[in-house]
């Protein structure tokens, strides 16, 4: 199958993964070890692909949470990462997708207006989030943050659901698609 | 499109009908004061510009004043408002400004302003540069070496030159007030030291700050897009692009020239509002030059870096070097860059 869907697997007992999309392997590697290095109650499983729709053959646990890397310095990344997009059951974005914009430091190496990236992240209603993957301590604190959002997504965290933080991250952050 | 709701400001000109309107669109800073207003939350956006036209330069100033600005390489600097500049008083400027580079290239001996030094500073206004009426004029300084020899009357070789200018500068005009000039562009050609020596002057005197302006990627590729869309006669240079990729030990470079005609073909096929570059056009114009060379050679250079430019118009270079080559279209070229620089100085 090619579309990627949210239920279409049975959760894992007290198991958490994420899937983390994009062309820059180096970056995603890292950001995926400063996860693995978090502390979590539950266990966490970090899946890296450079786009979908991802092989079929390979036995994969159910993704709780799909976050798409995009890196400022290069349109190649943006551009894979809106093909993904197609690949992706309107159900996940309910609160399971987030973009992560990374390589807003250095502007001079920036060939994406940061507007283009925050377009995306209103056109699919989904959070956005910038860090410079690059520096370790943004990139420790990027997976601390990105483990909590797992952790509700996975429906660990008692009380708060993915489309409860949804709305909540939307409400604070940004204004409303109609105001625009 | 919602982001081009905004309102847009048309600059306040008293200009003559033959100046052109040179429409830039709602300026950040308006945009800023206007989301403030309707309490809602600011998003920047790539504004759509207007293609350059040609002979901005007012009928009475002679082209030939701008030999001195074209074909040579100049380092970019943003420059916030010089306090309590006059034009009138430039010989007080120059003799100041001689004593102190003597006194810099001494350094711990004590120098009398007016004493005979072997070089010479020369101040001068640089009629004709600018945008509208409200723009301040630009000015140009030199460091010439003055000649020992009695004998030889003429003026020495140059030795540095950096000229300062605004043009289309509305946005930062309208928030300073009137003891400020607000020349936000510096263009310094010639030795670092001097540059540094110069600069340290004019921040000592008139409380103003410059930094290096850098030019991003995505600047560099609204340039491309810019400058091939400028109507030529006759192309003087072949278009090209540099980019970088990383990686060890050395980074490499991949150049890609294009005939200029071709690039121009191209950019015709691609533009549909008259008069106007929108980002679309900009990125389609960059994406068929993309996958044309993805097809040919299996890189994606959209996934390096933009490091250069070059055009029959202009050239620039992402560390903030720029190069006209073409006088009728310097205030255009200008207006871009001045824009970049008030957005560094906001």
């Amino acid at each position: 199958m090619s579309v990627l869907r949210p239920l279409d697997r049975l959760p894992g007992l007290n198991t958490a993964t994420i899937l983390l999309v994009g062309t820059e392997d180096a970056l995603l590697q890292q950001l995926a070890d400063s996860m693995l290095k978090a502390d979590c109650t539950s266990e966490l499983k970090v899946h890296l692909a450079r786009s979908l729709p991802l092989p079929c053959s390979v036995n994969r646990p159910r993704i709780d949470l799909i976050v798409f890397v995009v890196n400022l310095h290069s349109k190649h990344s943006l551009q894979s990462v809106e093909e993904s997009l197609c690949h992706l059951d309107a159900a996940f974005f309910l609160g399971k997708v987030a973009f992560l914009a990374t390589g807003a430091g250095r502007d001079s190496h920036c060939s994406i207006h940061r507007n283009t990236v925050v377009k995306l992240a209103h056109t699919y209603r989904s959070p956005l989030l910038f860090c410079d993957l690059e520096i370790e301590d943004f990139r420790a604190a990027m997976a601390q943050r990105l483990v909590r959002l797992l952790q509700i997504c996975a429906g660990h965290v008692p009380g708060v659901s993915a489309l409860n933080l949804l709305s909540l991250l939307r409400g604070s952050e940004n204004p409303s698609p109609e105001d625009l | 499109m919602d982001s081009y709701d905004a309102p847009e400001l048309t600059p306040r000109q008293d200009a003559s009908s033959r100046l052109k309107d040179f429409f830039i669109g709602a300026t950040p800073l308006q945009k800023r004061l206007e989301s403030v207003r309707k309490q809602t939350s600011f998003i920047p956006t790539p504004p759509r510009r207007k293609i350059p036209q040609g002979s901005q330069l007012q009928e009475d100033v002679d082209p030939q004043k701008f030999a001195v600005l074209l074909h040579k390489q100049w380092t970019l600097y943003s420059l916030t408002p010089l306090y309590k500049f006059s034009y009138t008083d430039f010989k007080e400027y120059s003799k100041l400004l001689t004593a102190f580079i003597a006194a810099e290239k001494k350094k711990g001996l004590a120098v009398e302003v007016g004493d005979d030094f072997n070089i010479k500073v020369v101040f001068s206004t640089l009629m004709g540069v600018k945008g509208t009426e409200r723009d301040p004029e630009a000015f140009l300084v030199q460091i010439l070496s003055k000649s020992q020899l009695p004998s030889e009357h003429k003026e020495g070789k140059v030795l540095w030159t950096g000229w300062f200018c605004c043009v289309f500068g509305d946005s930062l005009l309208e928030t300073v007030s009137e003891d400020f000039t607000c020349l936000p562009l510096f263009l310094a050609n010639g030795a670092e030291t001097n540059t540094a020596i110069i600069g340290t002057w004019f921040q000592k005197t008139f409380d103003c700050y410059f930094r290096p302006l850098a030019i991003s990627s995505f600047n560099l590729s609204w340039m491309a897009a810019m400058w091939t869309a400028c109507k030529m006669d006759h192309y003087m240079a072949t278009t090209e692009f540099l980019w970088s990729v990383p990686c060890s030990p050395h980074s490499l470079d991949i150049s890609y020239a294009i005939h200029p005609e071709d690039a121009k073909a191209l950019w015709d096929n691609v533009h549909k509002t008259p008069g106007e570059v929108t980002q679309e056009e900009v990125d389609l114009f960059m994406d068929c030059l993309y996958s044309h060379f993805h097809r040919h050679f299996k890189i994606h250079l959209s996934a390096t870096r933009l490091v250069r430019v070059s055009t029959s118009v202009a050239s620039a270079h992402t560390d903030g070097k720029i190069k006209i080559l073409c006088p009728k279209y310097l205030i255009g070229v200008l207006a871009y860059l001045t824009e970049l620089a008030v957005f560094q100085i906001e």
